[in-house]
C-alpha cells in the first residue's frame, strides 16, 4: 500500500498518473470489446456462467497440472478473442508475477519440508514443500487474474452489470453499479481536474505536511461535491419521474452457438474440477 | 489488504461471502429506510467517491506515499450503513473492472475492509468524539483514530484469514495450497506494515476531512450526526428489529445447530484433557490425528496443574443437571450469546452515559 517516493514527483502528480492510469484501462477494455472475437461474441450472461465456475475452479484444484491447464486455456481463450498477449503480460501477468511473487519467495525457504537446494551465499534451503506452495500461489493468482481480466475486457462494462442479475442480483444493485461506474468516471475528472489547478498554482516543492493537507483537503472537497452531486442527481432523476422503483432493459438474446459454447464450458469446468480433486 | 484470488481456499470464500450477507442486507434496509427514494443516486456517488479516494496518494512522514481505503472519512460522513454498502460496492468495481482484489475473496475484502472496518470505524468514533461540538478538535483526534483502528482490525483480520490456510489446506505432500505462512508469520507481516505507514495514510485521510469539513463545510458533519439523532429517537429504531432480524434469525439458527457437534466423532485436534493422555483409546486418537506423532507417554505436568485451576460452570457444555447432550448444547449456545450480548449492551449503555456526561460539559 506505500511505496518509497525515491523520485521527486510529488503527491499531485502521482494522484494524477493514478486516475490517468484508471481512465486509460477503462478506454482501453472499451476498445477490446469492440473487436470481433470469441468471447465479444457470446452473450454476457453466458461468459458470466461460462468463466465465473473456471476461477472457482482454478482455486479449488488441487493439482498443479490441472491448474497449469487451466491457465493454458485462458491463453487460447485470449488468442481467440483478439487480446494481444503482449497486453495481458504488461496488465495482467507481469503485475501479478512480481506481487504474489514478492509475497510466495519467503515460503520456499519457510515452509517444512526436505531440502531440495540451497542459496549460493546465504546457505537458506529451499524445501519442496515451499517451491510447490509457492508455484500453487502463483499460478492460482495468474489463472484467476487472465479468466476475471477476460471477462471484463471483451465485454462492455455495462452489459457485464446488466448480465450479473444472471447470478440473482437485486435489480436496484444492477441499477447502483451502473451509475457508481458512471460517476466514477465524473469524479475522476473532477479529481484530475482538481489537481491540475493545484498543480498549476505550486511554485517550487511542498513540503510533507503541506502535501498531505493538500491531498486532505483535496479529499474533502470531493467528499462535499459528492453529496451536493448526489442531490442533484437525485433531483434530475425525479424531474424525469423516478419515485423509487428502477428498471433495467433486458435486451440480452442468445443463440445456438451461446449454448453450445455454454455447453463445452461446463464440460471443461467439470473436467478440470474431477481431475483436481 | 485487497487478497486477491487463489490465497484463500474457495470453503473460506464461501464462508465470509455467507457471513458478509446479513450485514449487506441489514445495511441496505437501513440506509434504505432512512434515505427512501434518495437510496439509488446516493449509494451510486458514495460509492464512485469511495472508489477515487481509495486512488489519492497521501504523502507519509519519511518520504513514502500510501493510499487509504477511506473507511474512515466514509463512515464519519456517511454512517456505518452506507459506509459499508459503498466501500463494498467501490471494491467490486475495483475486483471486477480493476483486478485489484479477487473475485472469488470479494466476500472476504468485504468483510474485513467495509464492514468490519465501517463498524470498528463507528464505534471508535462514537466513544472517542463522545457528544461533542462538529466542530470540536476531539472530533478530528476520533476520526483519525477511527480510521487508524478500522483499517488495523481489517488487516488483522485479514492476516488471520491468510493465516489459517496453511492449518487446514495442504496438498498430499504437505505442501500448502493456498496462502503458505502460519499466523505466526501472516500476522506480524501483516501488522507491522499497517500499525506504521498504511494506518498513518487511513488517519491522515480521516482525520484530515474532518478538520477539512469543520472549516469548510460543517454541515456535513452535522447532518449525518443530526440523521444519527433522528435515527436513535425513531420509534423503529428503538425498536431495532427489522432492521436486524436477518442477523437475529441467522443467530437463532446457529444457536439451534449447535448439537451438530455431537456428530462429530473424536475430540477436537488440540482439545485433550489431562486424563486423555493415559487413556488407551484416546491415545490412539491423538496419534491419527497428530500425523501418526505420538503423545508424550505421561500428561504433560503443566497441564496437570493447570488443568485444576478453573472449572468450568458447563464443562462439555452441559450444566451438571442436564442429562441431554442436545439440550446442553443448546442452553450453552444461549448462554454463550446472552453473555456476549450482555457485554456489547453493557459497553453501548457505558459509551452512551460517557457521551451524554460529555455533552453536558461541553460549551
Amino acid at each position: 500500500m506505500t511505496r518509497a517516493g525515491k523520485n521527486s514527483r510529488g503527491v499531485v502528480e502521482r494522484s494524477l498518473a493514478s486516475f490517468v492510469d484508471a481512465l486509460e484501462h477503462a478506454f482501453y477494455a472499451e476498445e477490446l470489446a469492440k473487436k470481433n472475437g470469441l468471447l465479444q461474441k457470446l452473450d454476457p450472461r453466458v461468459k458470466i456462467v461460462a468463466i465465473l465456475p473456471l476461477i472457482v475452479i482454478a482455486a479449488l484444484a488441487r493439482r498443479l497440472w490441472v491448474i497449469a491447464v487451466l491457465f493454458a486455456l485462458a491463453v487460447a481463450i485470449a488468442l481467440l478473442s483478439s487480446v494481444p498477449l503482449g497486453t495481458l503480460a504488461r496488465r495482467v501477468w507481469l503485475g501479478v508475477l512480481t506481487f504474489t511473487g514478492f509475497i510466495s519467495f519467503p515460503a520456499l525457504f519457510l515452509t517444512p519440508g526436505p531440502a531440495i537446494s540451497s542459496l549460493p551465499l546465504l546457505g537458506w534451503t529451499v524445501t519442496a514443500q515451499g517451491l510447490r506452495a509457492a508455484i500453487y500461489l502463483i499460478m492460482r493468482a495468474e489463472t484467476a487474474a487472465t479468466f476475471s481480466v477476460l471477462l471484463v475486457l471483451c465485454t462492455p462494462w455495462s452489459n457485464v452489470l446488466k448480465a450479473l442479475r444472471v447470478l440473482r442480483l437485486p435489480v436496484v444493485l444492477v441499477v447502483v453499479l451502473g451509475m457508481t461506474y458512471r460517476y466514477i468516471f465524473l469524479l475522476l475528472r473532477n479529481a484530475h481536474d482538481m489537481f491540475t489547478s493545484r498543480k498549476s498554482r505550486i511554485v517550487g516543492r511542498l513540503d510533507g505536511p503541506e502535501q498531505r493537507r493538500a491531498a486532505t483537503a483535496s479529499v474533502g472537497v470531493l467528499m462535499s461535491k459528492t453529496i451536493q452531486l448526489s442531490g442533484d442527481v437525485y433531483l434530475a432523476m425525479r424531474s424525469r419521474g423516478f419515485q423509487g422503483e428502477v428498471y433495467v432493459l433486458d435486451e440480452f438474446r442468445t443463440n445456438w452457438f451461446d449454448w453450445a459454447m455454454l455447453a463445452l464450458f461446463i464440460t471443461v469446468a467439470f473436467l478440470a474440477f474431477w481431475f483436481g480433486r | 489488504m485487497h487478497i486477491p484470488d487463489g490465497y484463500l481456499s474457495p470453503s473460506t470464500c464461501a464462508l465470509l461471502y455467507g457471513t458478509a450477507i446479513p450485514f449487506w442486507y441489514t445495511a441496505f434496509a437501513r440506509v434504505k429506510r432512512l434515505m427512501n427514494t434518495r437510496l439509488v443516486p446516493l449509494l451510486a456517488v458514495a460509492s464512485a467517491f469511495c472508489f477515487v479516494i481509495m486512488m489519492f496518494n497521501v504523502p507519509l512522514p519519511g518520504g513514502t506515499t500510501g493510499h487509504a481505503v477511506g473507511v474512515g472519512a466514509a463512515t464519519v460522513v456517511l454512517g456505518p450503513w452506507a459506509s459499508m454498502l459503498s466501500v463494498s460496492i467501490a471494491l467490486l468495481i475495483q475486483a471486477v473492472f480493476f483486478g485489484d482484489g479477487g473475485i472469488t475473496t470479494f466476500g472476504a475484502n468485504s468483510f474485513n475492509m467495509a464492514i468490519v472496518g465501517s463498524l470498528v470505524a463507528h464505534f471508535t468514533y462514537r466513544a472517542v468524539a463522545g457528544r461533542t461540538a462538529v466542530t470540536s478538535s476531539r472530533r478530528v483526534i476520533a476520526a483519525a483514530l477511527a480510521g487508524y483502528t478500522a483499517i488495523n482490525v481489517a488487516a488483522l483480520l485479514t492476516a488471520c484469514e491468510l493465516g489459517i490456510q496453511p492449518l487446514f489446506f495442504k496438498d498430499a505432500s504437505g505442501a500448502p495450497l493456498y496462502a503458505p505462512y502460519a499466523l505466526h508469520i501472516a500476522i506480524p507481516a501483516m501488522m507491522l506494515g499497517h500499525l506504521t505507514f498504511a494506518g498513518l495514510a487511513e488517519l491522515f485521510v480521516a482525520g484530515g476531512v474532518v478538520a477539512d469539513l469543520q472549516r469548510t463545510n460543517p454541515a456535513l458533519l452535522g447532518q449525518r450526526s443530526a440523521a444519527g439523532a433522528k435515527e436513535d429517537a425513531s420509534p423503529a429504531a428503538a425498536s431495532g428489529w427489522k432492521t436486524t432480524r436477518p442477523l437475529w434469525i441467522r443467530l437463532a439458527l446457529l444457536m439451534l445447530l449447535t448439537p451438530l457437534g455431537i456428530l462429530a466423532a473424536g475430540t477436537a485436534w488440540g482439545e485433550w484433557e489431562a486424563k486423555d493422555f493415559s487413556d488407551a483409546q484416546m491415545r490412539r486418537q491423538i496419534t491419527a490425528a497428530s500425523g501418526q506423532v505420538a503423545p508424550p507417554s505421561e500428561q504433560p505436568r503443566g497441564l496437570a496443574r493447570l488443568s485444576s485451576l478453573w472449572s468450568a460452570p458447563f464443562p462439555k457444555y452441559a450444566p451438571p443437571f442436564v442429562h441431554h447432550p442436545a439440550f446442553g448444547y443448546v442452553m450453552s449456545a444461549m448462554f454463550g450469546c446472552g453473555l456476549i450480548l450482555g457485554f456489547f449492551l453493557f459497553m453501548g449503555w457505558m459509551i452512551g452515559k460517557r457521551g451524554s456526561v460529555d455533552s453536558g460539559t461541553s460549551p
